[in-house]
């Protein structure tokens, strides 16, 4: 029996890790792969939540949320490529073209 | 009881060390590869959680497909090592404590205020996978039915987006 809270601090962890890296690398397909490390954090949240309400729910919605990451990646990573045509670089300090 | 608890712990470090491990590792690649360990630890955990359905999916989506893909990318960009180029010098401490700022407010919140009641079932108490699978299915095709296919309207917008958002630059370049 493990209570439901090491999972809640496990996934408040690993989605501050993920926070993390979207904060302090500058590689844009690093951040890509924090902002994928977030959703999973947060869908052991919702899966552990489910677990314990013992609803199927939970399952159902994470189902969904690792659909639309597979959406979201593959518009993600063709809009860097993208982006790495144009700059010749996938360091998000280069996309500054909008600046002043 | 106890075994329950030490295979809880171990996994745990292995998600906590290979997201680490992909925040600070220089080679992109390498990062790509402990994403795959971590997504992979966290489908033993839906096993622990007894949503086998769920960590297959994550084991053949997200271990499989797009981690693939962004092997694929990084190998496509040639961008395995970026140049440091670390322009901010107080932006890391200050990412440092806002995160451990957040952690600690996520953990407040989560485990005092709005506390779940219970513990997580063993998996051998819980529904066994063919269980599983059917009250899943069921529950997704009857109770859930259109969010399911705007999904998959979703899912056809993205694969054209992919493919028109990498073909006109090929066009316009030639």
């Amino acid at each position: 029996m493990i209570p439901v809270d090491y999972y809640i601090i496990l996934s408040a962890i690993l989605f501050t890790i993920g926070v993390l890296g979207v904060l302090i690398r500058r590689n844009a397909l690093i951040i890509f792969m924090s902002i994928e490390l977030m959703l999973n954090a947060a869908n052991l949240a919702i899966v552990a939540f489910g677990s314990v309400f013992e609803s199927f729910s939970g399952q159902i919605f994470v189902f969904f949320v690792i659909a639309v990451a597979a959406a979201e990646v593959a518009v993600g990573l063709a809009l860097i490529v993208e982006i790495f045509r144009s700059k010749r670089s996938i360091d998000v300090d280069q996309v500054s073209s909008l600046k002043g | 009881m106890t075994l329950d608890l030490a295979l809880f712990l171990l996994l745990a470090l292995i998600a906590i060390a290979s997201a680490l491990g992909m925040l600070i590792s220089r080679n992109t690649v390498y990062s790509a590869l402990y994403l795959v360990l971590n997504f992979v630890t966290v489908a033993v955990f839906y096993l622990l959680l007894s949503a086998p359905f769920i960590a297959m999916v994550q084991i053949t989506v997200y271990a499989g497909a797009i981690m693939v893909l962004f092997l694929f990318v990084i190998m496509l960009l040639g961008a395995e090592g970026l140049p440091k180029s670390e322009v901010l010098p107080w932006q890391k401490p200050l990412a440092i404590g806002l995160s451990v700022l957040l952690f600690a407010e996520a953990a407040y919140l989560l485990v005092t205020k709005s506390r779940p009641v219970g513990n997580v079932l063993p998996p051998a108490e819980a529904v066994n996978a063919t269980e599983n699978l059917q009250q899943l299915g069921i529950a997704l095709f009857r109770d859930y039915l259109l969010p399911f296919e705007v999904v998959s309207i979703l899912l056809l917008v993205a694969m054209v987006g992919a493919i028109v958002l990498t073909k006109k630059e090929r066009k316009a370049r030639q």
